[in-house]
């Protein structure tokens, strides 16, 4: 190999690794801390490791924070979130593709306005809607906010993967004695589970780390998701570093399982919908 | 099998009228092919019988009934797409059971259906395969597979050969016409192919401009063409074209075209046409007879042996000419050759483009 080429590909793979170190460094830092003794938190300077290692903090947060409910309120409204948004995106995506009806310019239009606001502009009408509800500080309003947030940058996910199916192969469905939804249901939902795990994972990930409106719907602790639990170990006077490390450690293995699963459709559907969307 | 009527119907896509009126009658058991360039409308005829486009207006009754308002799956009809359309997830056998499994039907039936139509087909190694594992003749197989599984009305083909290569195209074209010859039914067939219009129809209906131009036996479309679409289109290498004036019998000679260089090519008296009027004479490639005493002289460009024959490119009057003879001897043309028309091969068309006598 000529050391031109050689160099070349030095480069490539060194950018490639600085790139991986940079972005798995927070991680690394967050196991760190996690497993660090609070004697040792200031006292050992800026080190890579600790001289010492301990899986209190862990303990302290599984049994005898409200952790547990945290996870279990986030795990819930995630996983709802994801179900319900993959669901409805998967109905108005595929309409989007297929269909061609009056309104359609403008229902896309809207929905891509919808994706333009910053949401901190919606905390306090959102509010007020949901408070006379009584969906305040409940799971089930948050399940409906993100639902609705999510919904229109899924639809488009979805659509792409729709587009990217021949639309003869529904018409052959219909000639062989379907309807259109049995066609819907049976030949094309199979071929878009790559785009389903895609979604799935994109609106799971996205509503398990939502910060901003758990903590301005949510007040107490029985429906506080693991972002607005995270911080109540920040306290008036101090910040339980090596609890508040864990628990983030421990909220990411859901993340990280579910995307081990989806992965092999993901990767598929991600380079799927990018070329033939 | 069924009879197909299609009475007056159109199809305006908003403004944009892309058929205009389509009359034809498709008797049982007969295979009609669908022919014309893209764009004329043959495949949205196709998918207007097979419900996947709305009539914009008109009838169309399949045994009698009209079905304008049916959906695709309550005509039963099998479709054959050019893409084959086979299912990704499913397993031949599969893909080609589904139809009966939609609508039910008991097991050992699916399966003997399925089992005789693979036979037929000579898929029997292949039914556990899923389509991504079959080269392309074979899905087209599958897809034919598909569509004789269950015992539908009519078959419809849109263009089913025009993803295989030549060889492959000529043996399955070999192959729909022994099923055909089988099975007896019904079958539309879509394609611009007119090779495969020739040797599968019992009758064509060359379209064009969302307009047909003319429905007839394959024999019929090339012997006696109704206009100059279908005498251009029908026939490869296609018809020779020359205008001309239209030269009344009389004073001893008989009818003739006068060409621009003042040549007057006799040809039968025909009714109808005036003198003097402008006429676009036609003669196919193959009917030209090369003559040392020919009357026309045309300049050579190019000579094309295929192997089977030889196609002359030559200038006549500055127009592009061609020949086709299975004579050798034209290989060593020279730079011009004398040319005849025999007078029962020639055409003659009106300045309308309809054929005249």
């Amino acid at each position: 190999m000529r050391p031109g080429k050689l160099l070349l590909i030095g480069a490539h793979r060194g950018a490639i690794l600085v790139y991986v170190v940079f972005a798995l460094f927070p991680l690394f830092w967050l196991l760190k801390v996690s497993v660090t003794p609070n004697d040792l938190l200031y006292s050992e300077g800026v080190r890579m490791w600790p001289s010492r290692t301990t899986f209190e903090h862990f303990n302290f947060v599984i049994a005898h924070s409200a952790f547990p409910t945290f996870f279990k309120n986030s795990l819930i409204v995630s996983g709802a979130t994801a179900v319900v948004v993959t669901i409805l995106a998967s109905l108005s995506g595929y309409a989007l593709s297929r269909f061609s009806f009056r309104a359609k310019y403008w229902i896309v239009a809207l929905m891509l306005i919808t994706q333009m606001f910053p949401l901190v502009m919606l905390v306090a009408p959102i509010f007020k809607m949901l408070s006379p509800l009584g969906l305040t500080n409940s799971l089930t309003g948050l399940v409906i906010v993100y639902s609705a947030f999510n919904v229109p940058f899924a639809t488009f996910l979805m659509q792409s993967f729709f587009d990217g199916i021949p639309k003869d192969l529904e018409e052959a469905a219909m000639i062989d004695g379907a309807t259109q939804f049995v066609a819907f249901r049976q030949i094309i939902l199979p071929l878009t589970l790559p785009g389903i795990a895609a979604t799935l994972g994109f609106v799971f990930t996205a509503a398990w780390s939502e910060l901003l409106f758990a903590l301005m719907l949510i007040s107490g602790n029985d429906a506080a998701t693991f972002p607005v639990g995270l911080l109540t170990f920040v306290s008036k006077f101090s910040v339980d570093f090596g609890q508040m490390m864990a628990a983030g450690v421990l909220a990411l293995i859901p993340a990280c399982l579910f995307f081990l699963l989806i992965q092999r459709y993901l990767v598929q559907g991600l380079t799927a919908g990018a070329v033939k969307g | 099998m069924a009879s197909i009527d299609i009475e007056s119907v159109r199809k305006s896509y908003g403004p944009f009228p892309v058929l205009h009126g389509v009359d034809l009658t498709i008797r049982d058991g007969e295979f009609i092919v669908l022919v014309g360039p893209s764009g004329c409308g043959k495949s949205t005829l196709l998918r207007m019988i097979a419900g996947l486009e709305e009539v914009t207006s008109g009838d169309i009754r399949i045994s009698g009934n009209r079905v304008n308002d049916l959906a695709p799956k309550d005509r039963d009809i099998a479709m054959v797409f050019q893409s084959y359309a086979l299912y990704p997830h499913m397993s031949v056998a599969d893909n080609m059971s589904y139809s009966l499994r939609l609508r039910k039907t008991a097991k050992e039936k699916i399966a003997s259906a399925v089992g005789g139509a693979a036979a037929k087909l000579g898929l029997e190694p292949l039914l556990e395969r899923r389509p991504k594992a079959l080269s392309g003749g074979q899905r087209q197989r599958v897809a034919m597979g598909r569509a004789i599984v269950r015992k539908p009305k009519a078959f419809l083909f849109d263009e089913p050969l025009s993803n295989l290569d030549a060889r492959l195209r000529e043996q399955m074209r070999a192959e729909i016409k022994k099923l055909h010859a089988d099975l007896k039914a019904t079958s539309i067939y879509v394609t611009h192919d007119q090779i495969e219009a020739m040797t599968l129809a019992d009758r064509i209906v060359a379209m064009h401009g969302g307009v047909v131009q003319q429905v007839g036996s394959p024999l019929e479309l090339y012997d006696t063409p109704a206009n100059l679409f279908v005498a251009g289109f029908i026939g490869s290498p296609g018809m020779n074209f020359l205008e001309g004036r239209y030269v009344v019998p009389g004073e001893g000679k008989g009818a003739g075209i006068r060409l621009s260089d003042g040549t007057v090519v006799p040809v039968a008296s025909r009714t109808g046409i005036g003198p003097d009027a402008t006429v676009t004479l036609g003669i196919r490639p193959e009917h030209v007879v090369i003559s040392d005493t020919g009357m026309l002289e045309a300049s050579v460009d190019l000579v094309e042996p295929t192997g089977f024959g030889i196609i002359l490119h030559l200038s006549l009057h500055g127009l592009p000419f061609k020949i086709f003879t299975l004579d050798r001897e034209a290989l060593s043309a020279g730079p011009t050759v004398r040319v005849d028309f025999p007078q029962k091969y020639l055409h003659v068309f009106d300045d309308k483009g309809d054929r005249v006598g």
